[in-house]
């Protein structure tokens, strides 16, 4: 009797805590970031986040599709603004490129009541209507500003103590700025991760660039930002590099032993997505978190902590 | 004073290339740019090119296919141009007047991952390579079939798809979105608006 009138309370202490986003996956989700989506899934229970895929999102176009007429690609990128806006919750995203293209898209589209209409005029042709106004935002600062510090160190069951972690930020998580932490030193990976009880090395190339999508048709250049990133980490004695990206994290990865033959180097640095390191301490299996998809191994570096 | 109708209108009228006339040329961009040395003309001076009204030379230039939009030129650009948004709007603008950069793979890589978006709705990274790589073979081959199959040297790019592969990191088949063809209607729909 006492259980069955409790059960609604703790139900609706539940809905309470539990907040919802419209998650906009991204293409890598699937594919090259696999590991990223699956971790992310993860650790959504363990920190009352709940990731609702938005229903039929597209690609957001990204870099590349700038070679197209600038208001196809406002088109594409917004009518993931436009299916967001029908739910009316906050889009969601773990990938920086993602981020900035539908971030921006959002900026223009809610400035520019012309440039809304015109695409408005296109959307149409799908159903769909962009009025302007939502919010697009990054996981990591849903992380750090909704959830906090210290609720996540109180829920920290494994102390990361001892594993000294380099915190790669890339570009377009804080550049150009969309409201986000500092566009050259930013910080707040570093606090995430002394909130896990780990250490932070100093990082220069910290939010450098990786050379992004460059690493397909230049691959050349791209072996060389890729280097200089390594060879930072190595030399300030990082055990790994975290990201928050799932195309630094292709670039840091799985080009690692082409960038060190390349450039006649020596490291061997594992390349985690922050919500891998964050599920560990949050005592979830290292299976759960798709370690595994690293083609670098991780398994040196994590011996300790499993 | 009306500036219409000149090649600095034009990179303005692009969304992303607004701010150009407050640029003071003071080469900030070009100091933070990553990737200035492999540039045909660095980001300051492209800029300066552009307000010239030197517009051939500028549109099939290399600049913007190696601009990895890091944004770092823009974030400390005591102007608020926003160089990166140029870069966007030169490449857009290039290929509105067809003429791309013949020395440089990433119009055709670009080209081709728009296709597959444009089709599925959905990014798919093997679908675009071949895509890519089918383009350039014709085109080498039409030019120089020698150099044409030379590119059987791409083999050894095998290992590095390999590891992707087994680790489920490269699914082999596409994903496409369920409103295709709501989603082909609006682009058909912004194609025929015209350039924003
Ligand atoms: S940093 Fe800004 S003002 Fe300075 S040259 Fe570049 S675009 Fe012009
Ligand atoms: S955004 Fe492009 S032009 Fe600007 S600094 Fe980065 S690579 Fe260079």
């Amino acid at each position: 009797m006492a259980l069955r009138r409790s059960l609604p309370k703790l139900k609706a202490w539940g809905a309470l805590k539990m907040k919802a986003y419209s998650y906009y996956p991204g293409c890598s989700d699937e594919a090259t970031g696999i590991a990223y989506g699956i971790s992310m899934r993860a650790i959504g229970d363990a920190l009352g986040m709940q990731l609702d895929e938005l229903e039929d999102w597209n690609c957001c176009g990204t870099t590349p599709y700038h070679v197209a007429e600038e208001l196809e690609a406002i088109c594409v990128a917004g009518r993931n603004l436009a299916l967001a806006e029908e739910k009316g919750q906050d889009i969601v995203t773990g990938c920086n490129a993602c981020f900035v293209t539908l971030g921006k898209t959002n900026q223009r589209l809610s400035n520019n009541p012309e440039l809304r209409a015109m695409a408005n005029e296109a959307l149409a042709e799908g159903n769909l209507k962009y009025n302007g106004g939502l919010k697009v935002r990054h996981l990591l600062e849903v992380i750090v500003n909704d959830i906090g510090y210290d609720q996540i160190a109180s829920k920290v069951t494994k102390k990361l103590e001892g594993l000294k972690v380099a915190c790669y930020y890339g570009c377009q998580l804080t550049r150009p700025n969309l409201g986000f932490d500092d566009t050259e030193n930013p910080q707040s990976m570093d606090k995430l991760v002394e909130a896990l009880g780990a250490e932070t090395v100093p990082f220069e190339m910290k939010a450098r660039c990786c050379s992004a999508s460059l690493v397909m048709s230049e691959e050349d250049l791209a072996l060389g930002l890729i280097n200089k990133i390594l060879k930072n980490a190595q030399d300030n004695n990082a055990d790994c590099i975290i990201t928050a990206c799932p195309l630094c994290q292709l670039n840091l990865d799985a080009y690692q032993s082409k960038a060190k033959k390349k450039n006649e180097e020596d490291y061997e640095i594992p390349v985690f997505f922050f919500t891998q390191l964050l599920g560990m301490a949050l005592g979830i299996s290292e299976k759960e978190l798709a370690f595994k998809k690293g083609v670098v191994s991780s398994k040196k570096v994590l011996a300790p902590y499993l | 004073m009306s500036d219409n109708g000149t090649f600095v209108a034009e990179v303005r009228d692009v969304p992303g290339g607004e701010a150009i006339n407050e640029c003071i040329q003071c080469g900030t961009c070009t100091g933070s740019c990553p990737n200035a040395k492999y540039m045909d003309y660095a980001p300051r001076k492209v800029i300066y090119m552009i307000k010239a009204g030197m517009k051939e030379e500028v549109l099939s230039c290399n600049t913007m296919w190696y601009c990895a939009t890091c944004y770092l030129c823009t974030a400390r650009c005591p102007r608020d141009v926003k160089p990166t948004g140029i870069m966007n709007a030169l490449a857009s603008l290039s290929v509105r007047h067809k003429l791309t950069n013949k020395k440089t793979l990433t119009p055709i890589f670009y080209k081709a991952f728009v296709d597959v978006i444009r089709n599925n709705g959905r990014a798919h990274e093997g679908g675009m390579m071949m895509k890519a790589y089918m383009r350039i073979f014709w085109k080498k081959l039409k030019s120089n079939p020698i150099k044409a199959f030379g590119m059987i040297s791409l083999v050894k790019m095998l290992p590095f798809a390999f590891s992707l592969l087994k680790r489920g990191r490269m699914p082999l088949k596409a994903k496409k979105i369920k409103d295709r063809d709501g989603f082909k209607a609006i682009i058909a729909k912004a194609q025929s608006l015209g350039g924003a």
